[in-house]
């Protein structure tokens, strides 16, 4: 029976076979993108919905761990916040009186309110992303309530990030703080125009940098960084956050700096999407 | 063959566990910010406990969970992770149940293996070179953690696995 030994699969085939599925599997989807393929579909199917249980049972159980905290430091939040809400009332007041003037001069100008408020849909973060290396997360709404990729992501009046992808039931948003992330901005007071981009290695200490800053643009440490209106993808006027260090680079002809995003990363949980693309015509085909 | 089906669930249902507890939003078992990596220790126990052959499917399996979910493209993860299983499959006759300080040993070393990998085909490539930094700021993080993790996660693992096996005795 010498040359008919029955056929055993070795690891060595099974390695090679997998290594060919996955070389299969890259070049699918560096044809079609990850968009909604029929894999996706399947295995979100059953990791979404225990994604979801896991994520309540966990924030119940740091609720309760929570009720043990230390009752003064609580009072201490307390007051903090009590004189916060007080300065915030007069803040309010008098911002409310320009508002008044503001809508005035506009009625005068006949413009149309360009900043207005943007249609948000509230979400739940389900998710983050694989390992430590990057910061995508999922959340718990998608194509099912009009989420579509491009969306911008909002938490706490600031910037979070951008959908990148799009399930029934679930998307995938990038974060501005990951290394892979850039944002157009621009400078709230001067409209001077840079980039914002993620850095891993400084989130650690809680900032992201800024680049591509005109040398010429005299901005002032703490000036407030919103989304900028040559972005192809993020509405305008959307707070990012406070500049600062700000410093001519090598080349001597643009300045970087380090940016404090509004939004508190470590401690995100809900987001609003706003259901609004932001319409760019295409300039390339006139 | 009904025990070999009883494996295979009990594998999917650790992959999409240790899943699902890696990506978990909730800071219960992230320091810091770092969250150990479930997934590798699972697929160094599978490569170890059962041979090359499981930790190839184990490891091309839960890759491929990350790939869906977080990944730009598809299959890059599966093979990491794949080649971590088949790697660690080579150590499968230095393995034994009572011994548990090398296994461990290879969690910690597989996963600073993983997070070089991991740093020079994904930060590398894009020209970032302060290699020392992402080193103090995430890989040895993880390492600590994922070590730290292991210890219980492993027993566990292990307990599964002496599970199956004398189900499979007994019936065969």
């Amino acid at each position: 029976m010498r040359g008919r030994r029955k056929f055993e699969l070795t690891p060595r085939y099974l390695l090679v076979i997998f290594t060919a599925i996955c070389a299969l599997l890259l070049a699918c989807s560096a044809f079609f993108g990850t968009q909604s393929n029929p894999l996706s579909n399947v295995t979100s199917a059953v990791i979404i919905p225990m994604q979801k249980g896991i994520n309540s049972i966990g924030n119940w159980f740091m609720e309760k761990s929570r009720a043990f905290e230390n009752i003064k430091d609580l009072q201490k939040k307390n007051e903090e916040l009590e004189d916060k809400v007080n300065e915030l009332t007069m803040q309010n007041r008098n911002l409310l009186q320009d508002r008044y003037e503001l809508d005035r001069l506009r009625e005068l100008y006949e413009l149309s309110e360009r900043y207005s408020d943007y249609p948000t849909v509230g979400a739940r973060i389900i998710g983050k992303g694989a390992g430590n290396w990057f910061n995508v997360f999922l959340i718990d709404k998608g194509s099912e309530s009009g989420i579509q990729v491009d969306m911008n992501v909002i938490a706490d009046g600031g910037l979070v990030g951008i959908v990148t992808e799009v399930g029934d039931g679930w998307s995938k948003v990038k974060s501005i703080i990951d290394d892979t992330s850039s944002v157009s901005a621009m400078v709230l007071t001067t409209q001077d125009t840079c980039m914002v981009k993620g850095s891993q290695k400084n989130i650690v200490n809680d900032y992201i940098d800024v680049e591509y800053l005109s040398k010429d643009a005299v901005v002032e440490e703490g000036s407030e960084l919103v989304t900028s209106n040559i972005s192809s993808k993020y509405l305008e006027g959307i707070a990012i956050g406070f500049i600062s260090n700000m410093e001519l680079d090598e080349t001597r002809l643009t300045q970087v700096g380090r940016l404090t995003p509004i939004v508190d990363f470590a401690h995100l949980q809900e987001v609003l999407i706003i259901t609004e693309l932001k319409n760019v015509p295409d300039i390339s085909e006139e | 063959m009904k025990q070999m089906m009883i494996r295979i669930i009990v594998y999917a249902c650790i992959i999409i566990g240790s899943f699902t507890l890696q990506t978990s939003v909730f800071h219960f078992f992230s320091l810091a910010n770092i969250t150990p990596n479930f997934m590798l220790i699972t697929v160094v126990a599978a490569g170890m406990m059962r041979g090359r052959k499981a930790g190839i499917a184990v490891g091309f399996f839960s890759g491929l969970l990350l790939d869906i979910f977080f990944g730009e493209f598809l299959g890059v993860y599966a093979f990491i992770y794949m080649m971590i299983g088949f790697i660690n499959g080579f150590f499968n006759h230095m393995f034994y149940a009572e011994e548990a300080v090398f296994p461990i040993a290879m969690v910690a070393a597989n996963d600073l293996v993983y997070g070089i990998v991991i740093y020079f085909f994904f930060y590398l490539m894009r020209s970032k070179w302060n290699f020392f930094i992402y080193f103090k700021s995430v890989i040895l993080p993880e390492l600590v953690y994922t070590l730290l993790a292991g210890l219980v996660f492993y027993f566990i693992l292990l307990w599964a696995d002496s599970k199956l096996t004398t189900l499979e005795k007994r019936s065969a």
